[in-house]
């Protein structure tokens, strides 16, 4: 599913965008720890998380992720939108917290 | 050979690699994966579904259905009230309809209500094993999101994705394997190394991740192939935060031959005291605040560990740390590790 029809069905805002709200989202990722996440993730996942420093950036780049979500209200830091907008990478952020985010994200695309 | 007949052709190769695979048997277990088994898999049926479609209202007459089914050449119409898909229409309804002279009655007197349908995320497989147990033309596609009717997908449709998407990776994998080998064949010299170097400031974490971006970059331009690149961004990115978290910085060395790819990272930091102890999976000495950050969760060197062929590391308390890895470039050995991974 596209990233952008993701963020008007579950009312997300998106901080940084660019070209990213066309990626194609093939499943999602939830983990608060980096290198779990460059071990287990894949391509095209969507990587929901608390984390708000700049080396998220890093490791979706690294991993190719179709986004990051912010859960929580979180904001992301100066550097890491600067960062984002460079790597083309989409930040999010939603007020829900993670296990509701996922809920919903998780009856939305289901099971990739 | 007639169109049709190519596509009952390729339809039964589909079929035929389907069942190799097995429904309910896991992929991974399987040592040779065709390119089309994975693609049925990793394809979904909203990349080959036709989106463009002809759909008619409930309301709307029967005799409607002339003009659209001969000047579009199509044996059955959705019929849809608000983007929501209410049954199908066929030639066969209207056939009938026209022997009964009926054909000012509305489409929702003489359509089917009971249709069978696909969701727009399903994988092709799924798709695959439902034309082949209805035995039907066509299934409406709706979005699994809203519910919305957004395409129909034939099996046409699915043979033309699957050739096209083979083609498109084809043709890339063609590209790359241009660029790469001829970048070395190019060089004129009996053994020909690449060497690109990259320092590390440590406690940097908002420039923590630069050197794993470049070299993964590097090495994509080269022309690399992307499961090699993938494993060596993630045991460079692993290493570097190893640098930017534990010591005052270092130094990563790429090595680049036509066989291998050498990483080596040396720095002048603290040192492990136990390597054994170190390199179990969830063992960590970092700080609660690097903890926080994400950062520490003793996956590192596992994960280092996991995408290398070779690992080598050596550490002295107090004086240091040397990481060597390498990956090898060799097509064999990267099959069987691709499936791991």
């Amino acid at each position: 599913m596209l990233l952008k029809k993701i963020v008007e069905e579950l009312g997300l805002q998106v901080k940084v965008a660019g070209e990213g709200l066309t990626n194609q989202v093939t499943g999602a990722y939830v983990s608060d720890l980096l290198s779990d996440v460059m071990a287990n993730s894949k391509e095209g996942e969507l990587w929901i998380t608390l984390q708000v420093h700049p080396n998220i950036i890093a490791v979706a780049t690294l991993k190719e992720l179709s986004g990051i979500i912010l859960v929580n209200s979180r904001q992301p830091e100066e550097e890491t939108l600067k960062k984002a907008e460079e790597e083309q990478i989409p930040i999010i952020t939603t007020e829900l917290p993670t296990f509701q985010l996922a809920g919903r994200l998780f009856n939305l695309i289901g099971e990739c | 050979m007639p169109v049709a007949d190519c596509i009952r052709t390729a339809w039964w190769a589909i079929l035929s690699i389907k069942d190799e695979v097995g429904v309910g048997v896991s992929v991974g277990e399987k040592k040779d994966i065709t390119k089309v088994q994975e693609l049925v898999y990793e394809m979904k049926v909203d990349q080959v579904m036709a989106r463009d479609i002809i759909t008619v209202s409930p309301d709307d007459l029967m005799s409607k259905l002339r003009e659209l089914l001969r000047d579009k050449h199509i044996s059955g119409v959705p019929v849809v009230r608000d983007k929501r898909l209410i049954g199908m229409v066929s030639i066969e309804d209207f056939i009938k309809c026209l022997a009964e002279g009926k054909m000012d009655s509305p489409v929702k007197d003489r359509m089917s209500y009971d249709v069978e349908t696909l969701y727009d995320n399903e994988p092709l497989v799924r798709a695959v094993e439902e034309f082949n147990r209805l035995g039907y033309g066509r299934f409406p596609v709706i979005s699994r999101g809203d519910g919305n009717l957004v395409g129909i997908i034939t099996k046409g449709d699915i043979i033309r994705g699957l050739l096209k998407k083979m083609e498109i990776d084809y043709h890339e994998e063609e590209i790359h394997r241009y660029r790469a080998s001829h970048f070395f064949e190019d060089i004129i010299a009996d053994k020909t190394t690449l060497i690109f170097q990259y320092k590390v400031v440590g406690k940097d974490f908002n420039r923590a991740g630069e050197t794993s971006s470049g070299l993964k970059k590097t090495l994509r331009r080269m022309g690399m192939s992307p499961k090699i690149i993938r494993r060596v961004a993630i045991a460079t990115y692993e290493a570097e935060m190893n640098l930017v978290v534990f010591t005052d910085g270092g130094e990563i060395t790429a090595q680049v031959t036509p066989s291998e790819i050498k990483i080596e990272v040396v720095d002048e930091g603290p040192g492990i005291p136990d390597i054994k102890k170190a390199m179990e999976p969830g063992f960590s000495t970092a700080p609660d605040w690097i903890r926080e950050l994400g950062f520490g969760a003793g996956m590192g060197l596992s994960n280092i560990h996991k995408c290398a062929d070779v690992m080598h590391l050596e550490s002295t308390v107090g004086k240091g740390t040397r990481l060597e890895i390498a990956v090898h470039l060799n097509d064999k050995e990267n099959r069987a590790s691709e499936e791991d991974s």
